[in-house]
């Protein structure tokens, strides 16, 4: 019997990004739904999978949900393991992949969060300290083509949904990221090469529109 | 040629009370390094120069941090004996949501429950009961997170488990009476000869708590 794939999402979701790109990546087929109106109106189905967050994305295979994304990565990995395996089979080398992901999930992302929510000083020291963690992560992609090594793997499809946000990031910052990150951005524009990444990864004008229709709603302009 | 295994540590924390009994439970040989956290050793700082924390785990000289990274390698590496970690996928998924809520949903209140006073407190106790009865209901009947063993999830929320009884005295509530069978799991959990060997005296943890409070000028 064929597997049902549901997944439920919203469209600027850097978190959405990685499972949508996960799933692209093993080539599952999967029904996506687009959560229109994620913050005034959930639909009850998102509401019934993920009763505890009630956050988006919502992975459903054959009726069961898997909520949070990085788990949602390795749930993919580990169901379809045989096309583009994304963690490492070394116990230690997969410890690495793992440590990584949380570095991008408690660190980057929440101060990334600051960046577009914050105004003045508290925006210029969220500012700093993003930088600072993209050069933490840009010295550890090294001279390597992906994060994965030689191939695109896990940490790579936790991180590259950033990518679409940068220009977002640099408006608010008033930085540019390619003089501050070039290595980073590099890789970026390696992963844009991939099927999974060009296609599914929104366009960064219509992110930076997203983040300004934000900004008006909670009155952070 | 024998395994060297360090743990770097730290006494009082839930995080490396996570990895002690992960090891115990496997039956591991392992040193055990006690840091000064206000003072951190050079090789804490080489171990983990991204987050400087414990704990830290030393196999055959590489590190593995964040101590449920720490636990999940433990069980994939010493895979003969009890096994922490489900074998089917969905209850892996399972059991990483719950650890991802926990280390987030109970990690932030239950840090200041201990530290503050007054309104923050009352908040953090709020939040922290709120949590703990979220978990309780996934819980359900079962003896463990678990099912009929000790897993994952279960050795997690030990390290908690054991700041309880000096939660309740610093913020003057009691747990078991807003989450009976979470304390009863909580209970049997702590009777496990790999916890009873890897956890302090809750008085100690206490008179800890009391002390930095006094520091802090709570």
């Amino acid at each position: 019997m064929a597997d049902e794939v549901i997944l439920l999402n919203f469209w600027p979701s850097i978190f959405g990004m990685r499972t949508t790109i996960a799933l692209e990546e093993k080539g599952v087929k999967y029904e996506y739904r687009e959560e229109e109106d994620v913050i005034n109106n959930k639909t009850r189905l998102l509401l019934e999978m993920n009763p505890v967050h009630k956050k988006i994305p919502v992975l459903i295979h054959n009726g069961k949900p898997v909520c949070e994304s990085i788990v949602q990565v390795q749930y993919i990995d580990e169901i379809w393991p045989e096309k583009n395996p994304f963690l490492p089979k070394d116990p230690y080398q997969r410890a690495q992949a793992l440590f990584w992901a949380d570095f991008i999930e408690k660190k980057v992302c929440v101060c990334g969060r600051r960046v577009w929510t914050t105004k003045g000083e508290e925006l210029e020291a969220a500012n700093k300290e993003f930088l600072e963690l993209l050069k933490i992560l840009q010295s550890e992609l090294g001279d390597k083509p992906y994060f994965g090594g030689d191939k695109f793997g896990f940490v790579d499809t936790v991180l590259i949904g950033f990518f679409c946000w940068f220009p977002a990031y640099e408006k608010f910052g008033n930085y540019s990221m390619e003089s501050e990150c070039s290595e980073l951005m590099a890789w970026g524009k390696r992963c844009m090469q991939r099927d999974s990444v060009a296609n599914y990864l929104p366009d960064p004008e219509r992110v930076i529109g997203y983040v300004l229709h934000l900004k008006k709603l909670f009155g952070l302009e | 040629m024998a395994d060297e295994v360090i743990l770097l540590d730290y006494w009082a924390s839930p995080f490396g009370m996570r990895a002690r009994i992960a090891l115990r439970e496997k039956g591991v040989k392992f040193e055990c390094r006690e840091e000064n956290l206000r003072d951190k050793s050079p090789l804490l700082l080489q171990m983990n120069p991204v987050n400087k924390k414990i704990p830290v785990l030393i196999h055959n000289g590489k590190p593995v941090c964040e101590s449920m990274n720490v636990v999940q390698y433990i069980d994939e590496v010493w895979s003969g004996k009890n096994s922490i970690f489900p074998s089917d996928p969905y209850q892996r998924a399972q059991a990483r949501f719950w650890i991802d809520f926990i280390d987030t949903k109970v990690y932030e209140p239950a840090d200041k429950i201990w530290s503050t006073t007054g309104e923050v407190q009352e908040t953090a106790k709020k939040d922290f009961i709120e949590a703990l009865k979220i978990l309780e209901a996934e819980l359900g009947d079962k003896p463990y997170f678990g099912g009929d063993n000790f897993g994952f999830v279960d050795i997690a929320m030990t390290g908690y488990y054991s700041w309880f009884e000096p939660f309740e005295k610093c913020a003057n509530f009691s747990i078991e009476s807003e989450c009976p069978t979470l304390m009863a799991s909580a209970k049997r959990c702590l009777q496990r000869e790999s916890v009873v060997n890897s956890i302090p005296n809750p008085d100690e943890l206490f008179a800890l708590a009391l002390k930095l409070r006094k520091e802090y000028g709570v």
